[in-house]
């Protein structure tokens, strides 16, 4: 139930686009079709799944203050959580590469659809973003923390999938020619998000 | 190169500098960086700090990238730049825990989300692996600035609408709302301190900007 919870949290609540922002540079850039925004929520989803339970073990066990006691009594004070920004996104970097590499491999049909988005994910807010609030909010399992990888993600995928169906139709619509493409995208976001603060409190 | 050296301040290089305040600006106009701007603007404090963190992080990685900028392979030239960013901000994260505590508090991971913010990544991979290291500086300190600039923009008007008050670093909570006003009926609007208001306060923003300079509108 627990994990239920957190599930639904991260998707509706702490929504990453909604309530922190996060990955907005590739939310506004790739958001013109609703298919290309697919595959690339899709990718997120995929990688925040994966990065955030790897970080999530790093941490545990090498970065916060006295994890490393597993090695001995002399490793028991040590403190490296300073260190975490850089082991981070070594981790995001290289684990990007590597599912580029096994999607190659073993489903070249979902390499083909997804190849171009795998690489722009390494510098996306949301994965970095993801890790970093798992290791500040303080999961304690790896169950946990997995969930809310893949519930972040979702939630990412719902946000640019909606923005971007929205920006399909919007097409057709008189905006002020100041506020066309960039400016009426940000003011829909805002209204999106006001949207989304009407699941705010729900408990499971 | 031109054998007559260069004025440190020539007008080219100050270019490099205001553009991006205004008709080059890296949120309103590259759309680069907003993933870290936005969270950061219910309070004005904040965002300044955010800001200056955002300015020496840009400036230094600028300076770095370019002196290095023929001795990086460019096959992993990513790995070399989120190296070198994530070492600068993890100075910046360590100086602002020791001597601002509170404030890094309140930024809680947006300090480490500076790593992955687009402006850094954008300007070393459009200006710095192309430049000279005092070009790059200037590029950076200009980028820097034009981010700080519409951040600072934007808290000061969520912060004033939002709760009548200003709070600058070294002063504290100043009201500026008098308490006439409420006395009167004026009430805070709490919607501007909620997360949504900031993405339509940006867009007005870009609207504002737009229509004073009918070059920048999207076709």
């Amino acid at each position: 139930m627990e994990l239920f919870n957190i599930f639904v949290k991260s998707i509706f609540i702490d929504n990453m686009v909604f309530a922190y922002f996060l990955g907005m540079c590739s939310y506004l850039a790739v958001s013109k079709t609703v298919k290309t925004s697919f595959g690339l929520g899709i990718a997120v989803v995929f990688v925040l799944g994966i990065t955030v339970p790897v970080d999530f073990l790093l941490n545990k066990y090498v970065l916060s203050e006295g994890s490393l006691a597993w090695l001995g009594e002399n490793f028991a004070s040590v403190d490296l959580s300073f260190l975490s920004f850089i082991m981070f996104i070594a981790v995001i970097a290289s684990m990007v590469q590597l599912v580029e590499m096994i999607v190659e491999k073993f489903a070249p049909a979902l390499y083909s659809q997804l190849g171009i988005f795998l690489p722009l994910i390494a510098v996306n807010c949301a994965i970095l973003g993801g890790s970093l609030f798992m290791q500040e909010r303080g999961y304690e399992t790896l169950g946990e923390a997995t969930v809310f990888g893949l519930g972040s993600g979702i939630g990412w995928l719902l946000a640019i999938v909606g923005i971007a169906a929205i920006r399909e139709k919007i097409k057709y619509s008189n905006v002020p020619a100041p506020l066309r493409g960039l400016g009426i995208t940000f003011i829909v976001t805002g209204l999106m998000g006001i949207a989304f603060m009407s699941f705010m409190g729900i408990q499971l | 190169m031109s054998s007559e050296k260069e004025p440190l301040f020539s007008a080219k290089n100050m270019k490099l500098i205001t553009t991006p305040l205004g008709t080059q600006n890296p949120i309103t106009i590259q759309v680069l960086g907003i993933c870290s701007a936005l969270a950061v603007t219910a309070k004005l404090e904040p965002a300044i700090v955010l800001s200056i963190s955002v300015i020496f992080v840009t400036v230094f990685a600028n300076l770095i990238i370019s002196l290095l900028r023929n001795t990086i392979p460019s096959r992993i030239r990513i790995i070399v730049q989120l190296v070198v960013v994530a070492a600068l901000v993890i100075i910046v994260d360590q100086v602002l825990k020791a001597f601002a505590y509170e404030v890094s508090k309140q930024l809680s991971v947006f300090v480490g989300l500076i790593i992955t913010n687009c402006i850094i990544m954008g300007r070393l991979e459009a200006f710095a692996l192309g430049n000279k290291p005092w070009p790059s500086v200037l590029d950076g300190v200009g980028n820097g600035a034009g981010y700080g600039l519409i951040l600072v923009i934007v808290a000061f008007f969520r912060e004033l609408l939002g709760a009548g008050t200003l709070t600058l670093p070294a002063l504290g909570t100043i009201q500026i709302i008098p308490q006439i006003f409420y006395d009167w009926g004026y009430a805070n609007n709490g919607l501007m301190i909620l997360p949504p208001m900031a993405l339509v306060v940006v867009g007005i923003i870009i609207w504002v900007q737009r229509s004073r300079n009918k070059d920048l509108i999207e076709s």
